[in-house]
């Protein structure tokens, strides 16, 4: 079932290893980081926005 | 008001934001699913192509990427669409949830494009009429991205958006049929209707990834819409609630 012989195997990629896993590591690396700046964007706007409602309740009880 | 279920409740933020939080949880797991069943399928089981060796294997996330590429673009041209005819405030913020995720899936086949390139025609890149146009498709991403952003006012900016995705929309044919249009290094399709020139594997692979990708877009410009919700909402009751509440 398992195409490969071998790990190494696996890793060489008939001798294409350089430029399928440059593709692969790429395309992971991107779809790891994506995610990861979306939710930093998403705290940074909720503490930016909490801290604009505080100033304005303030304004608004002066 | 009807307590009828009504699918127009969903266009309004104060509903959708809730919803699409609920449902970005199942999209990353079955985006998983797939992608591990494609992964296995496509780089542990399919056989060697007799052409191009193992380095056919690029397949499984370049055909991916670079069909996301193009269909995400339709989607943020049809909320555009949308927005322009119906005034609409979620279709804007849909088209800018989508650009970033399409404007990487078109990066992704680029470079897998040009990494596959190398050892098959011997260039990394080279000034074909398939290569050129999906470039061009980046350019349209990035160039949305950065007119949206140097336009203050979210109306203003959503209408110029929106005119420049419904402009640009004309390259995605240009994309899609430049390999029967021109005479190319790019191959064919790899998929068709009537015959598939790849193994029963290899397409199921190919198939699986793609579903796979998109379950992944999906997801990610859920979660993107939602931050967009809570910056444009802002002066609205359910986000004030929201924010106070210190929801994460």
């Amino acid at each position: 079932m398992i195409h490969w012989a071998s790990f190494s195997d696996f890793l060489a990629m008939g001798g294409y290893g350089l430029y399928v896993w440059g593709s692969f590591g790429v395309t992971a690396f991107v779809m790891a980081i994506e995610p990861i700046t979306i939710r930093r964007n998403r705290s940074a706007t909720i503490i930016r926005l909490q801290r604009q409602l505080r100033a304005e309740t303030r304004n608004a009880a002066q | 008001m009807t307590d009828r279920f009504n699918l127009y409740r969903f266009s309004s933020p104060a509903t959708f934001y809730p919803l699409a939080g609920a449902m970005i949880p199942y999209f990353v797991a079955v985006s998983a699913l797939f992608g591990i069943a494609g992964l296995w399928l496509g780089m542990l089981v399919a056989p060697t192509d007799f052409q191009q060796g193992e380095g056919y294997r690029i397949i499984f996330i370049h055909v991916p990427a670079s069909w996301m590429s193009m269909f995400i673009y339709l989607v943020m041209a049809f909320w555009a669409a949308i927005g322009l005819a119906f005034n609409t405030r979620l279709s804007g913020m849909m088209a800018q949830a989508l650009a970033p995720t399409g404007a990487l899936m078109a990066f992704l086949s680029l470079w897998t494009g040009a990494l596959w390139g190398k050892p098959m025609w011997g260039a990394w890149w080279v000034w074909d009429a398939r290569l050129t146009s999906e470039l061009i498709l980046l350019f349209l991403y990035i160039g949305y991205m950065a007119l949206t952003a140097a336009i203050d006012d979210v109306r203003r900016a959503d209408k110029a958006g929106g005119l420049l995705l419904l402009v640009g929309v004309v390259n995605i044919p240009i994309i899609y049929f430049s390999v029967k249009w021109w005479n190319t290094l790019h191959q064919g399709s790899s998929v068709n209707l009537a015959k598939s020139s790849m193994a029963t594997t290899m397409l199921w692979g190919m198939l699986l990834m793609a579903m796979c990708f998109w379950m992944y877009s999906i997801a990610m410009a859920l979660m993107r819409v939602r931050t967009i919700m809570l910056e444009r909402e802002r002066h609205t009751d359910w986000v004030k609630k929201l924010i106070a509440g210190d929801e994460k």
